[in-house]
């Protein structure tokens, strides 16, 4: 079964104390930020914390995402080297436009993993699109690499780009449509903005079930207090459940009997209703565990 | 590696440290912490073998602890490090 991906915190790569405790709020995958969280006078720093921050064993279990600077800054090869060599399992490129963003990113990191003698393709990329031109190109972004895992859009940067500012989600809606249509065609994952206020848990919820509504796997949060409520959110309902476990135990009860058709209470279950409720199962068993 | 100015890194925040380092003939480490008694002798373990990875034999070193994890001490002391030697040049084998 497929790991849930609802949720990717973001933890400043700086701030020692929140590398070092991060992991006890169990969020689906965790992001350390190399980029925008972190002062230009502390890149040496944040990279080699990452970088350790790393192997600490507390993140077992915890996917890791590394979101580096830039590879035309003066620090995104070096945050790459410590992203790879410190075995992050994604690397998140900001600011990627254009499928060349990947493909340059992918020899990079072809070469770090010869390097460090990490197993070949064991580096997963995530692109953020962050402007029209990324949003423009996001099937050949997302198609660019076998190593591509997911794409995120990036709202702030975005709206800046298309010269209007974040309001009820109408000025995300296009971007939003076309990154999770390039994602479902590449076979990948993708994550939804930040939502920055974070005493807004209202406002919170109605943007993580629009999100959920249009498909996307998960969203990237800035505080470890709206996993619970993103995580709540993304939980089915029991009604959901309960016809999901009748269509599953249909499906098994088929394939047991050897036949080609599904049915239930008389009708036919065709198999993407079989593969959708599979889903609904997995995203309730967190949900039930928690409870 | 040859110390040869002084640099600062860390914070004196919960879970952090702070390393400063100035040139000085020998190497002389001095580390105070608020969990001296329980993890003392851990700590300067691991800034010896991180100085030890990276080839210091000179420079005064003062660490201030207030808690930090291993993880966290490694990357304070050799950024530390790398800044009093005024490079960014890193032997990622080394580390």
């Amino acid at each position: 079964m497929k790991k849930l991906r609802r949720s990717m915190l973001f933890i400043p790569g700086s701030n020692a104390a929140m590398l070092s405790t991060a992991f006890v709020y169990r969020p689906d995958s965790i992001m350390f930020d190399l980029e925008d969280a972190v002062a230009l006078r502390e890149k040496d720093s944040a990279r080699l914390l990452v970088f350790h921050t790393l192997r600490l064993t507390a993140y077992h279990g915890i996917e890791t995402v590394v979101r580096i600077n830039p590879l035309d800054t003066p620090y995104g090869l070096m945050d790459l080297d410590a992203a790879v060599r410190g075995g992050a399992e994604i690397v998140r490129l900001p600011k990627t436009d254009c499928a060349e963003d990947i493909h340059r990113l992918e020899r990079e990191v072809d070469r770090i993993e010869r390097e460090c003698g990490r197993e070949h393709g064991s580096t997963r990329l995530m692109a953020a699109i962050e402007s029209a031109s990324g949003v423009v190109n996001a099937v050949a972004i997302a198609t660019a690499s076998p190593r591509m895992d997911s794409i995120a859009l990036a709202g702030f940067d975005y709206v800046v780009d298309m010269q209007t500012q974040r309001g009820d989600g109408m000025e995300l809606f296009y971007a939003r449509c076309a990154i999770l249509h390039a994602a479902r065609a590449a076979k990948i994952d993708a994550f939804d903005v930040v939502f920055s206020d974070v005493n807004d848990d209202e406002g919170f919820l109605k943007e993580a079930n629009f999100a959920k509504r249009l498909g996307f796997n998960g969203k990237s949060l800035i505080n470890p207090r709206q996993i619970e409520l993103l995580h709540q959110a993304y939980a089915p309902t029991e009604q959901e459940v309960l016809k999901a476990q009748r269509i599953v135990h249909a499906a098994e009860e088929a394939e047991s009997q050897g036949l080609g058709v599904v049915s239930l209470n008389g009708k036919m279950v065709d198999a993407p209703v079989v593969l959708n409720a599979q889903r609904i199962l997995a995203l309730a068993k967190p949900a039930f565990v928690q409870a | 590696m040859k110390i040869k100015k002084e640099a600062i890194c860390g914070t004196l925040e919960s879970n952090d440290l702070l390393v400063k380092v100035v040139p000085f003939g020998g190497l002389q480490v001095s580390i105070y912490s608020e969990v001296m008694r329980q993890f003392g002798a851990r700590i300067r373990e691991v800034v010896d073998e991180t100085l030890k990875q990276m080839n210091v034999s000179q420079g005064k070193f003062v660490i201030e602890d207030k808690g930090a994890l291993d993880c966290a001490i490694r990357a304070r002391v050799q950024t530390a490090v790398l800044r009093g030697c005024d490079s960014e040049e890193l032997d990622w084998k080394g580390l």
